[in-house]
Order: C-alpha cells, then sequence, then structure tokens
C-alpha cells in the first residue's frame, strides 16, 4: 500500500481503535487513518454526503471494518460498499468478536477480502493487528474515483 | 487460518512455486500447499472437473493466483470463480510481476481479496511472501466452508 493510501477504521470501541492504531504503527504503517465510531458515518464518509469529513477522488482508501456497532452494523456497511461498482474496489478487512460461521459466510459472499477474529488476549490482538500491517506493506491497493 | 485449510498456488514458474512454498512454511504456515501449472488445472480442481485430484466438497481453501499461465490465464479463473454462488467464498490473492494501475484497477473490481507485485528482486520476494505467510498463520484468520458448486 502506497504511503498516501487512508486507512478507515470502523470501530465503536476506543479502546480497540488505539490498540489497532498502535498495532499498525508498530508493523511500520506510516499511512492515514481515520476512525469512525459505527457504520452510519463510515458511509456518509465512503458515499460523500452529511456534515463530517468526506472522501477525496482518486485515493486509495482500505477499510477495517468492525461488525457490531450502534445505528448501522458493519455487514450492512460491507454489503452497501460491494453494491456500488466503485466502492467495491476497496479492500475490505472484517475485524470483529463476532465468531460465528454464518457471519464468516455472509461476509465472504458480500465479498469481504479477510475476515479476522479479535483475540481475547491483549498481546494476540496486538500481534493479530501487526501481522495485519506487515501485509498492507506489501500489497497494492486501487484507487477509487468519484462516487457514483 | 484453521490447518484444514488448503492453499492453492496456481504458478507455472517452477522457481517461484519453490519460493513461495519454502517462504510460507518458514512463516510457520503448517496448512497443505497444492500446486496448479495454469488455469486451466486449478479451473478443474474447483469445479470438480478432474477424477484424480479434485476439491474436497465440503473444504476450506484459501488462493494464491499468478495472471500470465499458458492455456487459461488468472483473469479467466478469477472471473469464473467469482461469478460461482459458492466458489466466489475463496479469498483470492493475486501474485504477479506488473503494477500497472490498470491492473490492480480490474483485479479489485473483479473480487479478489489483495493484489501483490512479486518483487524482482528475490530477497525482496523472500521477505514480500514471509509477510503474506505471517498473516495467514494467524489462528485468528477465518476461512468459510464451500459447500458445493452453484453452476454445474
Amino acid at each position: 500500500m502506497k504511503k498516501e493510501g487512508v486507512i478507515l477504521i470502523a470501530e465503536d470501541d476506543e479502546g480497540h481503535f488505539e490498540l489497532i492504531k498502535r498495532s499498525l504503527q508498530r508493523a511500520g504503517v506510516c499511512n492515514q487513518i481515520l476512525r469512525f465510531a459505527d457504520g452510519q458515518e463510515t458511509l456518509d464518509f465512503l458515499f460523500v454526503r452529511g456534515d463530517g469529513p468526506k472522501r477525496e477522488s482518486d485515493k486509495e482508501y482500505l477499510l477495517l471494518l468492525d461488525i457490531r456497532m450502534p445505528k448501522i452494523d458493519g455487514v450492512e456497511v460491507l454489503e452497501e460498499v460491494k453494491k456500488d461498482p466503485e466502492l467495491k474496489k476497496i479492500p475490505v478487512i472484517m475485524l470483529t468478536t463476532t465468531d460465528d460461521p454464518r457471519t464468516v459466510e455472509r461476509c465472504h459472499k458480500l465479498g469481504c477480502s479477510v475476515y479476522i477474529v479479535k483475540p481475547v488476549e491483549y498481546q494476540d490482538f496486538a500481534d493479530a493487528v501487526r501481522k495485519v500491517g506487515l501485509l498492507l506493506s506489501v500489497v497494492e491497493i486501487p484507487q477509487i474515483s468519484k462516487a457514483q | 487460518m484453521n490447518k484444514n485449510v488448503v492453499i492453492l498456488i496456481a504458478e507455472d514458474e517452477p522457481g517461484h512455486v519453490q519460493l513461495v512454498k519454502r517462504n510460507l512454511w518458514r512463516s510457520c504456515v503448517e496448512n497443505n500447499i497444492l500446486q496448479f501449472n495454469d488455469g486451466q488445472e486449478i479451473l478443474d480442481f474447483l469445479f470438480r472437473m478432474d477424477n484424480k485430484r479434485k476439491r474436497d466438497e465440503r473444504g476450506c481453501y484459501f488462493v494464491l493466483l499468478d495472471i500470465r499461465m499458458p492455456r487459461v490465464d488468472g483473469q479467466e479463473v478469477l472471473r469464473q470463480m467469482k461469478e460461482d454462488g459458492e466458489l466466489k467464498k475463496i479469498p483470492v490473492i493475486i501474485l504477479t510481476t506488473t503494477d500497472k494501475a490498470s491492473e490492480i484497477d480490474r483485479y479489485y473490481r473483479m473480487g479478489c481479496s489483495f493484489y501483490m507485485v512479486k518483487p524482482a528482486d528475490y530477497n525482496k520476494f523472500m521477505e514480500a511472501v514471509e509477510s503474506l505467510g505471517a498473516f495467514l498463520s494467524l489462528e485468528c484468520l477465518r476461512v468459510p466452508r464451500i459447500d458445493g458448486v452453484e453452476r454445474g
């Protein structure tokens, strides 16, 4: 992922967000990181609507997506993103406490890139995110143009 | 990921296959690895057309896919997988030599999970595969089971 690319983290738990951010940075990821506290904020950003921050054209984005969030949950966010002909190109990494085979299956059917269950132990969680960071450092991410 | 997930590598260059396998093992990936020499071979396996070697009806898979291969190329493999209601659930990482933006765009649009450019430098290629392996060896990575093929 190029250094201009932006990492979007949809996560309602502030503690988890801080841990994710720190662990990515520990893996050498120096990309800009934006946080969204629920699914609605995430969709408003991506679809360029509402009063909050908005997505810019011709930029690379990658989304780390929690499932259980207020207002709109992560599965619904994934569905909306993958239905849009342009936003569907955004790689979406599910990062959630939900460890249910049916949800794993549904998210893959909808088009998530990979699905990670948050480890309960702090150290394991940090290590998992660090390895996500290692992966991000060796893959290419597409640019997203204007909303359709 | 779970030890029962089988990693499928479609790659016609034997040197690259060896390098990928060795460095995945080095990063503690203990999963079974199957290799396919071209796109037709992996499609035959996935769609259970080859009686000698076919996909388990209730197996879990993760695919590493080269683009330039004889007979059927990686683009056609990805297209057929993602058009199938069941096979579309299999995560596919593209492993290729070109970093053209239009190609990156095309494969993400088609539904690849990630697109990785093979570094020309041997040591960098090894390191990149090790990073990939570190990720794949995560116990908390979940891969869905494939129950059948919707298309005949």
